[in-house]
C-alpha cells in the first residue's frame, strides 16, 4: 500500500518498527503534493528542504535510540492562519502578503515538540471568513472528490490536503464551522474542541471568543492523537483552560454504554438536502443497533445562531482586524496624501470583499445607537444558545445531526450570495457560540459520489467521550477508509 | 486677601498615573523610562497578529492598593474592554481599558485648603494600557513620522474625580495630595516630567446674575498640563477666558458642544483646539482575549492592612500628638512617611516637638533639597540630631552659631560636642573660670560699677558685654547675669 494512503497511526507504527524512515514518509507526501497540488491548490507554501531536514533529524534520533515525540516523522499540514517562526504567514490575505512572524503559534510549537513534520501551509478563506476557501486572496482550492467543487472552508486547504493524501494530518481553526464543514465536504474527520481546550497563541485572530484550533485526520484515532498533542494549558493564552489532557488516542476504542443520543428537530428543518438527511438518519440507526437510546431534544434558540454569529463574530473581527492599517506591518498603500487616506487605501487594497463586508457589519453592530439592538442583544441570545445545550446534555451524551445541509457545492456557485454561503454553517455555528466541542465524521456519500458528514457535539471538555461515541460509529462503518480517485 | 471673583470655578480632574511595575500590563517588556526607541517592545505590545495579552497581576494589586487608599468601593467582579480608535501610536488600534465595570468606584480624597480639609469625590479608578509616542520629523514636512512603542502597554491608572474643586489652588492641592498618596504607597512615582503623572482638567464657571439665577459656561477640557504650576495657571487663565467669552457671547452650557483646549506653557494661555461636534464612538466591547477578574475578599483585606498610615491621617496625628501647627504638620507629611518617622524620632528623643519640627523642616529639609537626596541618605542619624538640639538648648547657643555647628557636623560627621569644640564655640561652663572673668571685668570697669551703684541698672550691661567679649560669646547669658549681680552686690 502506498505510504500516502496510510493513516498517521499506521505510519507511526511503521516508523517505530523501522519498516520505513521518516525521510521516505515525508518524501512520499512531498511527492504527492508535487503531483496533486498543481490541480488542487491546497497549499500556499511548501518548504521541501525544511521538511526533509526535520525528517532527517527524526530519523537520526530514532536511530540513536534517543527519545522521540508522539508524531515523530509524521507530516502535518497547517492552515496559514498559524504563525510559523521565520515562515510567511498570510492568513489568506493580501494585507499580510509579506508577514513573517518571529514566533511559532503554540500549536506549531507543540507539533515540533512531538516531532511532527510541518510539511506546508494550507490555503484558507481570507482571515478564516468563508465556507468554501474561495475567499482566499491567492487561489481557489479544489475538492479532492470533485475538483470543480469547493473543499468547504475556511480550513479548506487543510481538509483537501488530508483527503487527497498530501498529508496524513492537518491543523485548522473553527470559528463557525471552519474545521467541521470542510471535513464533511472532504470526507474526513475534523474536530473543534471546547473553547479553551487549545491555546490560541499565535493564531491570527478572527473572532477571539469563538476561534478554536482543531485536528483533521482520516479517522478518529488520528484526530485524537493530534488533539492530544495540541491540547493543554498555555500561559500565553488567558482563555486556555488549565485542566489535564486525557490520552484520547488510548481510550478511543472504549464504547460508551449506556449511550443516549440526542436528536434535535431543529437540525432537520428546511434547506437540508434529502440525501444528507437520509445518511444522517441511517447513522442514527447504526447507534440504535448498538443499543443506544435516541431522545428527541430541542434547541429552541438555534434558529438565531446564524444571526447571533454574524453579529458577535463580525464585531470582534472589526476590532481584531483594525491593526492591519499599513502603519506597523503588512500592506501599505503607495499613494496617500495623509494618514486617513493611508489607512483607507491600505485597507481598501489589502482586504478582500468578504472581509470588508464583515468589518463593516461588525463596526455597525458595535456603533453607539445600534450596539444595544445588535451586539448586546446578540450576546444575550448567545447565552440562550448555551443554555439550550446545557439542558440537552442533561438528557443525552451527545447531540447528533448533519454537519452541513448539503454536500460540496460547485466553485463559484455561492460567491455572489453571501447569505446562501452563511447558511452552509447553520448546523455547526451554534457549537462555537456555546463554547462546546463538535466533530464531523464521514457517514456516507451522495449518489454523485460526494462525501457526507455526521456532526456530533458534546458537553464542554468531554472530548474524550465525544471521540469514543464517534468511534462507535466509525468501527462498524468504512466510509472513512474511502479515498478519492485522483488523476495524478 | 484676594479680590472676590465675579464667578465660581468648577474643576474636575482626570489623572493618569503610571504604575510602578517592572513590566508592562500585558507582556513582559520593561517599563523603564528613557530607553532607546522601541527597545522595550515585543510581539504582544506591538500588536502582531496572533499574540494575546496576559494580565500583569502586580499591576492589578497596585491598582487595588491605590483604589483602597482613595476610599473606593472595589468591585468583586471586573472585566476588560476594548476601546476602539485609530491612531498610529496605538498598534492594535484599540486600547485595552475598562468601560462599564471598572474595578473600583465611589471614592474620595481629602485635601488641605485655606478653609480647612475638604473631601473631593472620586468617580472611578480603572486600569488601562498606555499608547506609544509619535515622533514627527518637522523637516520632512510631516511625511516621516516615527513611532516609539516603548510606552505602549505600560500600565496606567485612570483616576476620574468629580467636579468638586472650586479653585486653581484646590486643583493643585488635589494633585499634590494624590501624588503624595501614590508615592507613599509605591503605586507610582508620579513624575510629571517623565509622563508618569498626566492630568486633564474639565473646567467651567458659574456666574451669578443680578436676578439671582446662575449661568454655567460650556465645559472645556484642558489638556497638556505638564506640571503642577501649569495646572494652577491654566485653570486661572481658562476661568478668566470663559468669563470674558461669556460676557461677549452669553453662551451657556449645552448651547455649544464641549471643547478641548491645549495649555501653551510658554505663552501662558489655553488654546481651544476643537469643539466636539459629536461624542467619539469608541465602540467599547468586552475584551475577549482576557478573562474577567474576580477579587478575593481575603486578598483585599490583606492589601487594605498593608496600606499603613495614609497622609491625611498622619497629618492630623502630627497635629494632635505633637501639638504641631497645621502648617508644620503639612510640611512634614508632604515629605513622606520616612521623613515623618525621622521627625517623630527626633521629637521623642528631644522631648521638644516644636524644636524638632523647626530643625527638620528647615535645616534638614534644605540639605535634602540641595543634595537632592531622600531622608534615608541624610548623614545625621536621629539620635545625633536630637543630641545636637539638646546641646543648643542647654547651652543657649545662638541660632547663627547653632547653624554653623549643624553645618560642621554634616561636613565632619562628628558629634555636636566635638564640633562645638572644633569650632571653638565651647561654652564657658566652668563656674570658677567664669567667676574669674566676671571679677576681672568688674575691676576693669570702675565707672560702670559706680553708675550701677547709683541705681543705673543698665550700666551692668556694659560689664556683661565685656564678659561676653572675653568668652567670645560662649558663656551662657543667664549664668553671666547671675554671677555679675552677685559680684556687684559684694563690691
Amino acid at each position: 500500500m502506498d505510504l500516502i494512503e496510510l493513516t498517521a497511526t499506521d505510519l507511526m507504527e511503521k516508523l517505530n518498527r523501522r519498516e520505513v524512515r521518516a525521510v521516505d514518509v515525508t518524501g512520499a507526501f512531498l511527492n504527492a503534493i508535487r503531483e496533486r497540488d498543481k490541480s488542487l491548490r491546497a497549499f500556499l507554501h511548501v518548504d521541501e528542504a525544511a521538511a526533509m531536514k526535520q525528517a532527517e533529524g527524526v530519523d537520526s534520533r530514532r536511530d540513536l535510540g534517543e527519545p522521540i515525540g508522539k508524531l515523530a516523522g509524521v507530516p502535518v499540514a497547517v492552515k496559514d492562519i498559524f504563525c510559523t517562526a521565520g515562515v510567511r504567514t498570510t492568513c489568506g490575505s493580501k494585507i499580510l502578503e509579506n508577514f513573517v512572524p518571529p514566533y511559532d503559534a503554540h500549536v506549531i510549537a507543540r507539533l515540533r515538540a512531538e516531532d511532527g513534520v510541518v510539511i506546508g501551509k494550507t490555503n484558507m478563506d481570507e482571515f478564516a471568513m468563508g465556507s468554501s476557501t474561495e475567499n482566499s486572496a491567492y487561489q481557489v482550492t479544489g475538492n479532492p472528490w470533485d475538483p470543480s467543487r469547493v473543499p468547504g472552508g475556511s480550513s479548506g486547504g487543510s481538509a483537501a490536503a488530508v483527503a487527497a493524501g498530501m498529508a496524513p494530518l492537518a491543523l485548522g481553526t473553527d470559528t463557525g464551522g471552519s474545521i467541521r464543514q470542510p471535513a464533511a465536504l472532504c470526507g474526513i474527520v475534523g474536530m473543534k474542541p471546547t473553547y479553551g481546550r487549545v491555546s490560541r497563541f499565535g493564531v491570527v485572530a478572527f473572532a477571539s471568543s469563538l476561534d478554536q484550533v482543531g485536528p483533521f485526520g482520516h479517522n478518529l484515532r488520528d484526530a485524537a492523537l493530534l488533539l492530544e498533542v495540541i491540547a493543554g494549558h498555555d500561559r500565553r493564552d488567558s482563555t486556555s483552560v488549565d485542566r489535564p489532557v486525557p490520552t484520547y488516542s488510548q481510550t478511543i476504542d472504549e464504547a460508551v454504554r449506556p449511550l443516549t443520543i440526542g436528536v434535535a428537530r431543529e437540525h432537520f428543518a428546511e434547506g437540508l438536502d434529502p440525501e444528507v438527511e437520509r445518511a444522517v438518519r441511517e447513522a442514527i440507526k447504526v447507534y440504535q443497533d448498538q443499543g443506544a437510546t435516541v431522545v428527541e431534544i430541542s434547541l429552541p434558540a438555534s434558529p438565531y445562531s446564524v444571526a447571533v454569529y454574524y453579529l458577535v463574530a463580525t464585531a470582534e473581527a472589526s476590532s481584531n482586524l483594525a491593526r492591519y492599517d499599513g502603519v506597523h506591518y503588512g500592506h501599505r498603500s503607495r499613494t496617500h496624501k495623509d494618514l486617513i487616506e493611508m489607512y483607507s487605501r491600505s485597507r481598501g487594497e489589502g482586504f478582500g470583499a468578504e472581509v470588508k463586508r464583515r468589518i463593516m457589519l461588525g463596526t455597525y453592530a458595535l456603533s453607539s445607537g445600534y450596539k444595544d439592538a445588535y451586539y448586546v442583544k446578540a450576546l444575550k441570545v448567545r447565552r440562550l444558545i448555551k443554555d439550550d445545550f446545557d439542558r440537552a446534555f442533561e438528557k443525552c451524551d451527545v447531540v447528533v445531526g448533519p454537519t452541513s445541509p448539503t454536500a460540496a457545492f460547485k466553485a463559484g456557485e455561492k460567491v455572489d450570495d453571501p447569505l446562501a454561503m452563511y447558511l452552509n454553517d447553520i448546523y455547526t455555528i451554534a457549537a462555537p457560540l456555546a463554547g462546546i466541542a463538535g466533530i464531523s465524521i464521514p457517514c456516507g456519500f451522495t449518489k454523485s459520489g460526494l462525501p457526507i458528514g455526521l456532526h456530533l457535539t458534546g458537553a464542554p471538555f468531554e472530548e474524550e467521550k465525544l471521540l469514543r461515541v464517534a468511534r462507535m460509529y466509525e468501527r462498524v462503518t468504512d466510509w472513512h477508509n474511502r479515498r478519492p480517485k485522483l488523476s495524478a | 486677601m484676594m479680590a472676590e471673583l465675579p464667578y465660581k470655578i468648577v474643576i474636575g480632574l482626570e489623572v493618569h498615573v503610571q504604575l510602578l511595575t517592572r513590566t508592562k500590563l500585558f507582556c513582559g517588556c520593561s517599563t523603564q523610562f528613557g530607553l532607546s526607541p522601541n527597545a522595550a517592545t515585543c510581539p504582544v505590545c506591538i500588536g502582531m497578529p496572533g499574540v494575546l495579552p496576559v494580565m500583569n497581576s502586580l499591576a492589578f494589586e497596585l491598582a487595588m492598593k491605590a483604589a483602597l487608599a482613595l476610599n473606593c468601593q472595589i468591585a468583586s467582579f471586573t472585566k476588560w474592554d476594548r476601546k476602539n480608535y485609530y491612531y498610529p501610536d496605538l498598534p492594535k488600534n484599540y486600547q485595552i481599558s475598562q468601560y462599564d465595570l471598572p474595578f473600583s468606584h465611589h471614592g474620595s480624597l481629602e485635601i488641605e485648603t485655606a478653609a480647612g480639609p475638604k473631601r473631593i469625590r472620586i468617580t472611578r479608578v480603572h486600569l488601562e494600557e498606555d499608547a506609544g509616542k509619535m515622533l514627527h520629523d518637522e523637516k520632512g514636512g510631516g511625511t516621516d513620522s516615527l513611532v516609539d512603542l516603548n510606552r505602549a502597554g505600560v500600565p496606567l491608572l485612570e483616576i476620574v474625580g468629580e467636579p468638586d474643586l472650586s479653585s486653581p489652588e484646590e486643583a493643585k492641592a488635589y494633585l499634590g495630595e494624590l501624588r503624595l498618596l501614590l508615592r507613599e504607597l509605591g503605586v507610582s512615582d508620579c513624575e510629571m516630567q517623565e509622563g508618569s503623572l498626566r492630568c486633564d482638567a474639565n473646567v467651567n464657571i458659574h456666574i451669578a446674575a443680578s436676578d439671582g439665577t446662575i449661568a454655567a459656561t460650556p465645559i472645556v477640557e484642558v489638556k497638556n498640563l505638564n506640571s503642577f504650576r501649569a495646572v494652577e495657571r491654566a485653570m486661572k487663565y481658562e476661568a478668566e477666558r470663559q468669563y470674558a467669552e461669556f460676557l461677549k457671547t452669553g453662551k451657556k452650557i449645552g448651547e455649544v458642544s464641549k471643547a478641548t483646549a491645549g495649555w501653551d506653557e510658554s505663552r501662558g494661555m489655553t488654546i481651544v483646539q476643537r469643539r466636539k461636534e459629536e461624542a467619539s464612538d469608541y465602540r467599547y466591547f468586552p475584551e475577549p482575549d482576557l478573562v474577567p477578574v474576580t477579587v478575593d475578599p481575603a486578598r483585599l483585606d490583606e492589601i487594605r492592612k498593608s496600606l499603613g498610615e495614609l497622609p491625611a491621617a498622619l497629618r492630623s496625628r502630627l497635629e494632635k500628638e505633637y501639638g504641631l501647627s497645621a502648617y508644620d504638620a503639612g510640611v512634614i507629611t508632604r515629605q513622606g512617611r520616612k521623613f515623618a518617622r525621622y521627625f517623630e524620632d527626633v521629637a521623642r528623643a528631644t522631648g521638644d516637638a516644636k524644636k524638632a519640627a523647626n530643625w527638620t523642616t528647615n535645616e534638614v529639609l534644605q540639605v535634602l533639597n540641595e543634595r537632592k537626596i531622600e531622608i534615608d541618605a541624610f548623614p545625621l542619624p536621629t539620635r545625633v540630631l536630637a543630641d545636637f538640639i539638646g546641646h543648643v538648648q542647654r547651652t543657649g547657643l545662638n541660632m547663627q552659631r547653632a547653624r554653623e555647628v549643624f553645618a560642621g557636623m554634616l561636613k565632619s560627621g562628628r558629634s555636636a560636642a566635638e564640633t562645638i569644640k572644633d569650632l571653638g564655640f565651647e561654652v564657658v561652663s566652668d563656674a570658677g573660670q567664669l567667676l574669674e572673668i566676671v571679677r576681672r571685668a568688674i575691676a576693669a570697669n570702675p565707672k560702670a560699677v559706680a553708675d550701677y551703684k547709683k541705681g543705673k541698672t543698665k550700666a551692668a550691661d556694659a560689664i556683661k558685654g565685656a564678659v561676653m567679649r572675653e568668652t567670645k560669646g560662649m558663656a551662657r547669658t543667664e549664668a553671666v547675669q547671675e554671677l555679675l549681680l552677685q559680684e556687684l552686690a559684694k563690691s
